[in-house]
């Protein structure tokens, strides 16, 4: 019964989070106060889990919580929750884009979107510079020159070799670790 | 049956190299999606994060489901999309289970101190490749100036914006085949 519950409960949150992974905190923080499963330390605790782990954080949160609620089954049934209404929204979008890919409309629509599309990522990205390189404390914000340094040699890394994406992050994190950033 | 095989592969390996949201992804997809297997364009990819913005659900899901659909229909959408999720269901639930206090760690949090750095080379990297493909006259500049801005500095909600780009480029593409009728 539990896990009926579970999986609907995710549904739910699947349903109503939208913009990304981060928009589902404020409804699991909601879901603990309503069944009593988890607490809000341990939502606090799924954040910093998330935050060093690969995978979406929204997948990870329904997978943390799920296993806290009822063990591995718990996890597959919220994550499984959690992703249903998505890809129910998604398949019926892509029907109807391929419908009417050809109609003239949608190339404008598409025509506006792209440009949106990206300035959306780099603003996204705006963000992750701020927490990558940055300190904010309350005697006022202090740039990481040690993290600066890693990411001026990154940058110019990416551009003279052409690796997969996951060897830039493995050599990142062993520089992190070899000089304790 | 192989392509759905091949796309959960594809999609747990990216799921599995993501680190942070679904904008973190772009650069795998871009490797692995876009210049590896051509499954999709740089442009189509733009798209589909536009309007997994403002559609219900995880960015990183909507996504995968978006690309497995353009490769091979509604199984493929959700082979995609189960391959993305299965990194993050093993790892979480190994550290669930038996290490709670990993993210405690000092060599963890060094460690993905570096990976921060990291993700945000990577994804400036993929933004200027986006721009190529999506911002290639005077009026896509000017959108993406307004959108940044909007989004950057006024923390204008994605919805709103998608559908105003959404609507300027509309307006734009008429009365530029206006414009040309005219003459």
């Amino acid at each position: 019964m539990i896990l009926l519950q579970l999986f609907f409960e995710f549904f739910k949150i699947g349903l109503f989070s939208i913009g990304g992974g981060l928009a589902t905190l404020p409804f699991l923080y909601d879901a603990a106060d309503k069944t009593g499963w988890f607490t809000h330390a341990d939502v606090t605790n799924l954040i910093a889990i998330s935050e060093s782990t690969p995978g979406p954080i929204g997948i990870n949160a329904a997978t943390y919580v799920g296993f806290l609620t009822d063990g591995l089954i718990g996890a597959i049934v919220a994550t499984l929750g959690l992703m249903t209404p998505a890809i129910i929204i998604i398949l019926i979008i892509s029907r109807v884009l391929e419908k009417f890919q050809k109609s003239s409309l949608v190339q404008n629509l598409f025509y506006g979107l792209r440009p949106a599309s990206t300035a959306l990522i780099a603003s996204a990205g705006v963000l992750v510079i701020q927490n990558a390189f940055f300190v904010i404390s309350a005697s006022g914000i202090s740039v990481q020159i040690p993290h600066l340094i890693l990411g001026v040699a990154l940058l110019i890394i990416v551009n003279k070799v052409n690796l997969h994406p996951a060897f830039y992050i493995l050599i990142a994190a062993v520089a992190g670790i070899v000089f304790k950033l | 049956m192989k392509i759905y095989l091949t796309l959960f592969l594809t999609f747990m390996r990216i799921g599995g190299l993501t680190f942070g949201g679904g904008y973190s992804m772009l650069p795998m997809l871009q490797r692995e999606i876009v210049e590896r297997h051509s499954w999709v364009t740089e442009s189509e990819l733009a798209d589909y994060y536009a309007i997994s913005q403002c559609t219900p659900g995880v960015i990183a899901i909507n996504t995968a489901t978006f690309i497995g659909f353009k490769k091979s229909g509604v199984l493929g959408g959700i082979f995609a999309a189960l391959g993305v999720a299965f990194p993050s269901l093993v790892i979480i639930t190994i550290i669930a289970a038996f290490l709670q206090n990993f993210a405690d760690y000092a060599i963890i949090q060094h460690a993905f101190s570096g990976v921060s750095v990291c993700v945000c080379v990577l994804i400036f990297d993929s933004v200027r490749k986006l721009w190529k493909n999506t911002v290639i006259s005077k009026s896509t500049t000017v959108i993406f100036g307004f959108v940044f801005i909007l989004s950057a500095v006024f923390s204008i909600s994605p919805i709103i914006l998608v559908a105003l780009s959404g609507a300027a480029g509309v307006i734009i593409k008429t009365l530029e085949s206006k414009n040309k009728e005219v003459k």
